[in-house]
């Protein structure tokens, strides 16, 4: 089914893509191999001269000929002082355009996950910058990695980490990061050693203690492989979430470990007391880095609370707070990850009821996007330090190695999923089992960590480690990275749900929650449901109250839900384009409005009702149209996935609709009065503002034009020969939004007030009209037009 | 606890069979129950509401109504008791076992139906086999009751909304499990199956009696 994909496109267009990649590529290279050494070989002294950049070949000139007055030098070269900035930036754009290549070729893509790619691309770079150079710069530096690749990456995936599969599977992803991630270190570990001793083998200078150091780096899954590669597989939530919730739980155990092991390698022994110690250390290191991401997360929530009137530094809050929140834990030696994990996900449900919606979309598309840089310049780098070395290849430890991470991690998945389903109401199969653990894959997290071993103590190892390393990534990024999707398919895993989450899901899960928790409580049994539903009304109680201003925080849990899905079936309405057919599925409130006034129950037949009647005419009609349709244009939403953006239903434009459909209700409330007097239909001399008043007369098609410029607003315009005056309130609006550029605010019509009595209601009710519009509404407190932001 | 005496092994073994629980599990649900009804052999609604944790829930009224309803009883009555006996308490806490590894497919399909019915009588306060609007209503209604005072017109809303897309999604394609069912539960046992079993997987087995004390 891949080569499906491929059929599409031209075959000339297509054929000159892959030319077009290599062209990239090739001057790319070029241009950082022709670059870096011209930094290298620029003379050592730079001095900048105020005004003037100094030229390297004057520079020589200068010492000799000190009473020359040199020619003012038009053109000068100052690479050095540019040139830490200039390289980075160079690889950032080497990984931008590299993304930009792979979607240009959908056929490459689709069999080989982007990651594979990029260590290819870097494996290529490296070769290319090796060969020009003679020596590849150190990119996959430590301190690089660690400070600055990874947390975006942990960022992204804490922040929009699913908070419900997450806490209902818990138990089982900490069963699996925890005990799996010590079953693989001390099995490989261990069992290196003993294959270390086989008298063949150079290796037996390599002590116990330096293998289940080793056993300790390559056991851990690694979160940015498991997402670069299960983001385009589209499995099931719950597989996806244990794999995932795996590989970010088990840095804490991986820290203690490696530093347990780091510190005894040079004793040589371990004592019972040392593991005793181990253990608490880990408790140690994995709570303490939960808590203080979750302080900074509360403090960042506090701080959301009042940037009600600097919208413009609120995302800055949440990315510097995580990022502290990242470090703090590292200055402790707590873990870092589990830190920025749970910063983000405490922080969000708070700050993102403070936060303008275009906060939100900011923070969103900047984790995304620096999280996607990160992912594929790591991955690049891994290439180039591939090519970099230091390499020593055994045959055997690399072998031995590369078995023992497979075997070692289907014996603790299927032990571990034994244990595991006797706690579990929903058990794990064996297809979920092996999924589980053909995704374990391995990064550069543990590449890093290799790096970081002291030279000075393991002295011969470290370069069989890094080899080992190295190649247990590669096999397990290329091999288990390209086959997982045809498995996926070929063993039927149950595949990611496309149906969005509807009102009534909602419904019936809190309906469950707490019919649950009544059960538990009935039985006297203080189980799950009992303590989440007592943290619930704490949350509710105390500490929404004074983590989220204003009236956010009264907000029940399912009204906001409901809001948010309106407002997406609103925008995905405008977006259709027409006022005119309303989408079946859409939950309007109009047609079941309708029912209200009458006093008895509605038929009981449910698919009759599912299109709305238009038989009261053209109230309904205008209701429907106004109801649905006032509101603001957005850019066109794409739907994206991780490497394209996921589309929350909170994205834009909530609480604006909100405003606005409170407007609408009220709006509605009016016109319906408007309708029992206006029948009169208005002079062409009359104000405009006059004829507008008046309501269309036939049921038309509406048209939503959208301006060329400028404000986005709504005009509704007639389709229908009819009088050009009968114009629909709606015009005024439009055209009042587009003056004013303030929101809904109508002056009152400037014309001179007309006597007629029929008018004279018009006129009423206009003014009417001009003061409801005019009304902001309850808790309007937000800001939408900030104007320096587009 | 002189007249329970009487309640020897082979009667719980009796109850072990219907309901599906074990000897311990029944054991235990029984001291429950004397608990709740202070040593007597019938609970009514009050013994029920005064359990204080309950205070909070907003869908108490229902709940407390479920284990009255003659229709968890896999009867076919309809009604509902005043006071109930063991017997009744455990049929209605029989809903929420869950599956062990032993049972079957077609068990498992059987247990997620009654468990579907038992939601479905929940909503279905009039017993006439069919959720209206104006009981789907009321469900939201409780359910945002204890949340402050959000006005009458977003539960009408919402209620609409859920209503509505019920009706939208694909009724004419589901085969009922008999013909005796109406339109109306089709709807609601369809948009209860895959609201319970797409959002809360987990939760179409219900809550496990294991950690009974």
């Amino acid at each position: 089914m891949f080569w499906r994909r491929a059929a599409h496109g031209r075959v000339g267009f297509r054929r000159s893509l892959p030319e077009l990649g290599l062209l990239l590529l090739a001057t790319l290279v070029l241009l950082e191999g022709s670059v870096l050494p011209l930094g290298a070989a620029s003379s050592p002294e730079t001095g900048i001269t105020p005004g003037a950049g100094v030229s390297h070949g004057h520079a020589d000139k200068n010492h000799s000929e000190t009473k020359h007055k040199k020619p003012f030098p038009v053109l000068g070269l100052n690479y050095d002082s540019v040139k830490t900035p200039f390289e980075i930036s160079l690889w950032v754009l080497l990984a931008s355009l590299m993304k930009l290549g792979f979607h240009l070729l959908p056929r490459v893509s689709s069999i080989v996950p982007e990651s594979c790619l990029l260590i290819v691309v870097g494996l290529l770079v490296g070769g290319g910058i090796k060969l020009i150079r003679e020596e590849v710069p150190p990119v996959l530096d430590t301190k690089l990695f660690f400070y600055c690749l990874l947390p975006p990456i942990i960022l992204d995936a804490g922040y929009f980490l699913p908070i419900r599969p997450f806490m209902e599977n818990l138990g089982t992803i900490l069963m699996f990061a925890v005990v799996g991630t010590l079953w693989n270190a001390f099995f490989v570990g261990g069992f290196l050693f003993a294959v270390c001793q086989i008298p063949h083998a150079s290796l037996s200078h390599i002590g116990l203690l330096p293998c289940l150091l080793f056993g300790s780096i390559i056991s851990a899954v690694d979160p940015v492989a498991v997402l670069a590669v299960f983001e385009e597989i589209h499995i099931n939530e719950l597989l996806h979430i244990l794999v995932f919730g795996e590989s970010l739980l088990n840095d804490a155990v991986t820290v203690v470990l490696y530093h347990l092991f780091e510190e005894f390698s040079e004793a040589g022994t371990v004592t019972v007391l040392d593991g005793f110690l181990g253990v608490i250390s880990f408790l140690v290191v994995a709570l303490g880095g939960v808590l203080v991401g979750a302080f900074y997360g509360f403090v960042a929530a506090l701080t959301s609370r009042f940037t009600y009137h600097i919208r413009v530094i609120e995302p800055l809050f949440v990315f510097v707070y995580s990022y502290m929140a990242y470090l703090s834990a590292e200055v402790f030696h707590l873990s870092g990850i589990m830190a920025l994990i749970a910063c983000g996900a405490v922080m969000r449900p708070y700050v993102e009821a403070n936060i303008s919606h275009k906060s939100h979309t900011t923070i969103k598309y900047f984790l995304k996007m620096w999280s996607s840089v990160s992912e594929t310049l790591i991955f690049i780098f891994l290439g180039v330090a591939t090519v970099e070395g230091p390499h020593q290849w055994n045959w055997v430890f690399v072998t031995a190695t590369v078995i023992l991470c497979l075997v070692s991690r289907v014996i603790g998945v299927v032990g571990l999923t034994f244990v595991i389903n006797k706690f579990r109401m929903v058990n794990l199969t064996t297809k979920d089992q092996f999924i589980i653990a053909y995704g374990g894959l391995r990064g550069a997290i543990a590449f890093s960590l290799g790096f970081l071993l002291d030279i000075e103590h393991f002295k011969d190892m470290r370069e069989i480690f890094l080899t080992a390393i190295i190649t247990v990534v590669f096999f397990t990024v290329f091999v288990q990275g390209m086959t997982i999707k045809p498995l996926v398919e070929l063993l039927a895993v149950k595949k990611k749900q496309e149906a969005k989450r509807s009102i009534n899901e909602e419904i019936h899960t809190q309906f469950l929650d707490h019919l649950l928790t009544g059960i538990e409580d009935i039985c006297g049994h203080y189980g799950h449901h009992h303590w989440k539903d007592k943290l619930n009304r704490f949350n509710k109680k105390y500490v929404k109250g004074f983590l989220i201003a204003g009236e956010r925080s009264k907000e029940p849990q399912l009204i906001a839900f409901y809001h948010k899905l309106e407002m997406k079936q609103a925008i995905q309405l405008v977006e259709s384009g027409g006022g005119s057919k309303l989408p079946s599925a859409m939950p309007s409130t109009v047609s079941m409005q309708n029912i209200q006034p009458k006093n008895q129950p509605p038929p009981p037949k449910p698919t009759e009702r599912a299109l709305p009647q238009l038989t009261k005419g053209r109230e309904e009609e205008i209701r429907k149209i106004l109801r649905s349709n006032l509101q603001r244009t957005r850019q066109r939403l794409h739907s994206y996935n991780r490497h394209t953006l996921v589309a929350d239903p909170d994205e834009e434009g909530f609480q604006d609709i909100i405003l606005k459909k409170q407007k609408m209700m009220e709006l509605d409330r009016k016109i319906k009065e408007m309708a029992n007097y206006l029948s009169v239909p208005s002079h062409p001399k009359d104000s405009p503002t006059m004829s507008r008043a008046r309501l269309a007369s036939d049921p038309q098609a509406y048209n939503i034009k959208l301006p060329a410029g400028g404000v986005p607003t709504i005009q509704v315009d007639l389709a229908s020969p009819q009088s050009p005056d009968s114009v629909n309130l709606l015009d005024e609006i439009g055209k009042a939004e587009q003056k004013e550029d303030s929101g809904l605010m109508m002056k009152p019509p400037e014309s001179n007030g007309p006597e007629k009595a029929g008018e004279k209601d018009g006129w009423r009710d206009q003014q009417k009209l001009t003061r409801c519009l005019s009304d902001p509404g309850p808790g309007a407190e937000e800001d939408e037009d900030e104007p320096f932001l587009p | 606890m002189g007249a329970t005496q009487t309640r020897s092994g082979q009667e719980y073994q009796e109850l072990a069979e219907r309901t599906g629980f074990s000897a311990e599990q029944i054991r235990n649900l029984h001291k429950r129950f004397q608990q709740l009804s202070g040593n007597e052999d019938t609970i009514s609604r009050e013994h029920l509401k005064s359990i204080p944790a309950l205070a909070n829930n907003p869908i108490r009224k229902q709940i407390i109504e479920a284990f009255f309803d003659k229709r968890n009883q896999h009867g076919n009555e309809l009604g509902s008791y005043e006071e109930i006996g063991f017997e009744e308490f455990l049929m209605v806490m029989s809903h929420f076992r869950p599956p062990t590894l032993r049972t079957t497919e077609e068990e498992k399909e059987a247990m997620r139906k009654e468990k579907v019915r038992f939601l479905f009588n929940m909503h279905d306060t009039d017993g006439d086999g069919k959720i209206t609007l104006v009981e789907y209503r009321k469900v939201v209604e409780e359910l945002l009751s204890k949340s402050g005072t959000i006005g009458q017109e977003a539960a009408k809303a919402i209620a609409d909304a859920a209503m509505l897309e019920v009706a939208s999604t694909n009724v004419p394609n589901m085969v009922s499990e008999t013909a005796k069912l109406s339109r109306g539960k089709d709807c609601m046992v369809a948009c209860c199956s895959a609201a319970v079993t797409g959002s809360c997987r987990s939760r179409a087995q219900m809550t496990s009696m294991k950690g009974l004390p």
